[in-house]
């Protein structure tokens, strides 16, 4: 009887331990075919140089990487305040307000809204009014995009924070604003901190909303007025050129954009794993 | 239904002045009415002990004292609590205020987890604008002093407050709370999370706090309050069922409900 216990208690851990496999199995394909793929292109020039024109050797990323950099960037500017804003109301004041449950509800319902939708939304609000497509535009829609992501995890993480936090700081006589910036926030500060660095990450990969607002650009560009280009962008137009240098710089694209995904992701582990031993008692 | 007592506002019975008095204070959550209006007096440097079963209203009591119960949503109370003879209901008074002057201990103990025991003592004083470590060293010095935790963290008030052991946390929160130099300090069950050291530690500290301070605490100990409180009373199923000098509750109750209480028959 107990052999057949031990048995099956590992035949279940076995069943368990190979679709874990399976799940990380598409992850380590991805990242191994983009290596195999596109490390060769991963040169200096990759780094530094623009799209060249169609026969001329070379030419790179590197009008894509600060594209992406300041759109990501400007975006995240945007679009965490607002969502830190958002995420605070709802929760340390969302239930004594009645304005509360719509926000929450028009929150989710911005958050499931299919990005290319965000993306045709600003063309509309901003593309066409200015009549051109910009860095602006696509900051913005990227921002539209990160405003419920940031809105939503930091409404959980605020609520993981003890009442009885609260009621300390309330009761030595601060006012509430107060407490909930000077010791709610602050005791939640690395969990918001690391979901923030995950959000920008899901950011950065965002293609469809900047078809219609970004646009892409050949050459180097930081005019918040213009079209400029973004790694994701990049990637697509290389890839769907007929030019084997152009498909190889397209995987080194994905695979540069994968990394740093990958990277954001390791930093928010460790730092949030230092935290954890840090308060641990 | 309502024991109500008669307080003197001069002591011509030789003790001190009332600090804090209520007047038949209701509580509400929402509809539901958790005091029957309570009439009860606290005087200046004496402890008053409210003890009786658990869910009676002796921690809604004391949280209405400094104007937390309304924090709660849908909460509300009706009738009188003065401080010093000035309705803290009153028309125009800043919640914020009162709670400058009625410090708090809560029945476990909640220092601030992300900032050091020193940040913890001064973070009433920080989180007003007190930046100055001039003006702060001082206060967290004799708050700590106050707590009888000085000689135990003097060299580590750098450290996270939550390294601290429970009955030490304790007294970190009775520091904290005495940096804003509360003339009330209000205490719901300090000691039921604590281990029987700490208890004796916290209880030796009660006596002397009440020189300087005026100390109502809750607390499901009878023995607790016999042994550091002044006046007592008794609380059952949100009404006051009996109050009075604790040697004279715990020896002579009037009321038949009192006596089984502390005789262990129920509760």
């Amino acid at each position: 009887m107990n052999a057949w216990r031990r048995w099956k208690n590992r035949l279940m851990l076995a069943l368990l331990a190979a679709l874990a496999a399976v799940t990380v199995m598409p992850l380590l394909a991805i990242t191994f075919y983009l290596i195999s793929q596109g490390a060769s292109a991963l040169d200096l020039a990759f780094f530094i140089e623009a799209q060249k024109p169609v026969g001329e050797l070379g030419g790179g990323m590197g009008h894509s990487i600060v594209g992406s950099l300041l759109l990501v960037g400007s975006g995240a500017l945007v679009g965490i305040p607002l969502g830190l804003a958002c995420g605070i109301y709802l929760a340390e004041y969302g239930d004594r307000e009645r304005l509360a449950p719509w926000v929450r509800s028009a929150l989710e319902l911005l958050a499931s809204t299919p990005s290319i939708l965000i993306g045709v939304f600003v063309y509309v609000l901003v593309v066409v009014p200015m009549k051109g497509f910009s860095l602006g535009a696509g900051a913005l829609s990227l921002a539209l995009i990160l405003l419920p992501l940031v809105a939503r995890t930091s409404e959980e993480l605020l609520k993981l924070i003890p009442s009885h936090l609260r009621e300390a700081g309330l009761a030595l006589g601060i006012p509430r604003w107060k407490v909930v910036l000077g010791v709610v926030l602050r005791s939640a500060r690395p969990a918001i901190l690391a979901s923030l660095i995950l959000a920008v990450a899901r950011i950065a990969g965002e293609t469809a909303p900047l078809v219609f607002t970004a646009f892409g650009n050949p050459n180097f560009s930081h005019s918040m007025g213009g079209p400029i280009s973004a790694l994701p962008l990049q990637i697509y137009t290389y890839a769907i050129s007929p030019f084997d240098e152009w498909h190889r710089m397209a995987w080194a694209g994905a695979l540069l954009l994968v990394g740093a995904v990958l990277v954001l992701n390791l930093v928010t582990r460790i730092a949030g794993g230092s935290h954890d031993r840090g308060s641990s008692d | 239904m309502i024991a109500a007592v008669v307080t003197d506002q001069e002591g011509t019975d030789g003790r001190t002045p009332v600090e804090l008095e209520t007047r038949r204070l209701e509580a509400y959550f929402g509809a539901h009415r958790a005091l029957h209006g309570i009439s009860l007096a606290a005087r200046k440097n004496e402890l008053l002990a409210l003890i009786g079963p658990s869910g009676c209203g002796k921690s809604t009591f004391i949280r209405c004292l400094n104007r937390l119960h309304e924090e709660t949503p849908g909460a509300t109370t009706r009738g009188e609590v003065l401080l010093e003879g000035e309705p803290i209901y009153g028309k125009g008074v800043d919640p914020v205020q009162i709670r400058r002057r009625i410090g708090m201990v809560f029945q476990r103990p909640n220092p601030f987890p992300t900032l050091s025991i020193y940040e913890n003592v001064a973070s009433g004083l920080m989180l007003a604008g007190t930046r100055r470590r001039s003006l702060l060293d001082p206060v967290v010095e004799k708050s700590l002093r106050q707590a009888a935790l000085w000689d135990e963290v003097k060299d580590q008030l750098d450290r996270p407050g939550t390294r601290l052991s429970g009955g030490q946390q304790q007294r970190l929160c009775i520091a904290r709370a005495l940096a804003v130099n509360p003339p009330v300090l209000l205490m719901d069950e300090p000691t039921s999370a604590l281990d029987p050291v700490s208890t004796a530690r916290i209880e030796e500290l009660l006596v002397e706090l009440k020189r300087s301070v005026t100390v109502v605490m809750v607390t499901h100990n009878m023995q607790q309050a016999a042994r550091v409180s002044d006046q007592t009373a008794f609380f059952l199923m949100g009404e006051m069922v009996e109050s009075g000098a604790t040697d004279q509750l715990f020896t002579n109750p009037r009321d038949s409900r009192t006596e089984q209480y502390i005789t262990g028959r129920f509760g």
